[in-house]
């Protein structure tokens, strides 16, 4: 651990209503007092760092990493891949990236997830991997289904791939949903509707990257992550009063 | 026109949905063998210096519900204050912890060792604490929350002492249930609601 510099202050205008009529459950789940707001500390600006012993060949391969590369999951293959900046613009190197989502019929596999399109054998839903020292990383996978969910009588989740991304300070902490190009259930969803502007949404949209594409094999995606920065100054450990 | 500031904008949050164990602990919600062992099982190894202790608790929503779906993530430094990376900290202590509250009672677990207090800039001191980061469904963006604790000197600790309404401070520290046991609940929303950090 080097850098320990304060965080830039969370803009919480950018993201999601805590509360939001539209989807049910946040209603009882956000809290009504203000936030206590103040300068980060030292257990915000440090955080756990995961290494490369921690990971497997297969943990960023979700066609295959359920059999352990016996058999392949059923559904449209995509390779979704980006880069981890922070506010400064700056990569974000050896960071543990971490995703989840539902097979390509829209079913999880959750022991509490009971909607009636089956299972697949071959699809676990899991995986992660590292960014390199670039703040790169990538996954293959296959495209999600879009499913109905339990909120108003005929919601429907757009294909989703949920993201979890660490950075170097807990206070850095971020998981957030990407969706793809052109889904028209985007703009039905009172879960993409929490974040209230719209261009903020389009930020969690992953244009369709055929450059990076391979014929015969496999689409694009491209998801591009930024996480809180760190204030730059030389005068942090100033005297007190100065 | 003046020259751009050049500061990107942070990715807005989405919640972590009722599915965030798939990802975050696979073995919870069923799905076995991707990974040899979850992530964050522990934020201690054996021999880790300082007092074992056990934090038991609920996230409650705004109607006195005990959430069966909330994953929660500690992080804290080890029993002299260090966190991991810094020198002389104690390499049996990772510090960070996941873990989910039961899907039957609601209740989580968090066995650690108590942290020691924490030098800040300025001179500052911070009184034991355990971070505390809490996602589920429903919740749009991450909250944050301290645990501190009631048998330790929490008097002049910079963030509490910004609490203005004096019974609140209340909602951040653990009570002492026994030898080495506490108990911490957290209240989303409504009477007793937990204070939570932007920090």
């Amino acid at each position: 651990m080097t850098d320990t510099a304060a965080l830039m202050p969370r803009r919480r205008e950018v993201h999601p209503d805590p509360y939001y009529l539209d989807y049910k459950t946040s209603i009882t789940r956000s809290p009504s007092l203000p936030l206590l707001s103040m300068e980060s500390t030292p257990s915000e600006e440090t955080g756990p760092r995961f290494g490369h012993n921690k990971l497997g060949a297969l943990d960023n391969n979700l066609i295959c990493n359920y059999t352990q590369g016996k058999s392949l999951a059923v559904g449209e293959r995509i390779r979704v891949h980006g880069r981890v900046l922070d506010e400064t613009g700056r990569p974000v190197p050896h960071t543990l990236v971490e995703i989840w989502q539902a097979n390509a019929g829209g079913r999880y596999r959750h022991i509490k997830d009971t909607y009636f399109a089956p299972l697949d054998p071959n699809f676990g839903g899991c995986g992660r991997t590292i960014t390199n020292e670039n703040g790169y990383y990538e996954f293959m996978t296959i495209r999600p289904g879009a499913y109905p969910w339990p909120n108003r009588a005929n919601d429907w989740r757009p294909m989703h791939i949920h993201f979890s991304i660490f950075g170097h300070a807990f206070g850095q902490r971020l998981i957030s949903q990407m969706y793809f190009q052109g889904d028209p259930l985007i703009d039905l969803c009172p879960i993409a509707a929490t974040v209230r502007d719209r261009s903020q949404l389009d930020r969690l949209v992953a244009p369709l990257d055929m450059q990076n594409s391979r014929g015969m094999d496999y689409l694009a995606y491209k998801f591009d992550i930024v996480l809180r920065g760190r204030r730059q100054t030389m005068f942090e450990n100033k005297p007190e009063g100065m | 026109m003046t020259q751009p500031l050049d500061i990107l904008v942070e990715t807005p949050s989405q919640t972590a949905g009722p599915y965030v164990h798939i990802g975050c602990i696979p073995t919870f919600a069923g799905v076995e063998g991707v990974y040899p062992e979850d992530l964050g099982l522990s934020p201690i190894e054996d021999g880790a210096k300082g007092e074992v202790i056990t934090i038991v608790g609920s996230v409650y929503d705004g109607t006195g519900w005990a959430m069966r779906d909330a994953m929660i993530e500690s992080w804290q430094p080890d029993a002299a204050g260090l966190f991991p990376g810094q020198d002389g900290a104690d390499p049996k202590v990772s510090g960070f912890c996941r873990f989910a509250a039961d899907k039957d009672s609601g209740e989580f677990t968090l066995r650690t060792i108590k942290p020691g207090s924490v030098k800040g800039r300025n001179g500052q001191v911070f009184a034991p604490h355990i971070s505390l980061w809490i996602v589920a469904r429903g919740i749009n963006i991450g909250l944050n929350t301290r645990i501190y604790f009631e048998d330790e000197d929490n008097s002049a600790d910079p963030l509490l002492a910004r609490i203005e309404q004096r019974p609140r401070v209340d909602t951040m520290i653990a009570r002492k249930t026994g030898d080495g046991t506490y108990r911490f609940d957290i209240r989303l929303q409504g009477e007793g609601e937990t204070v939570f950090l932007d920090l």
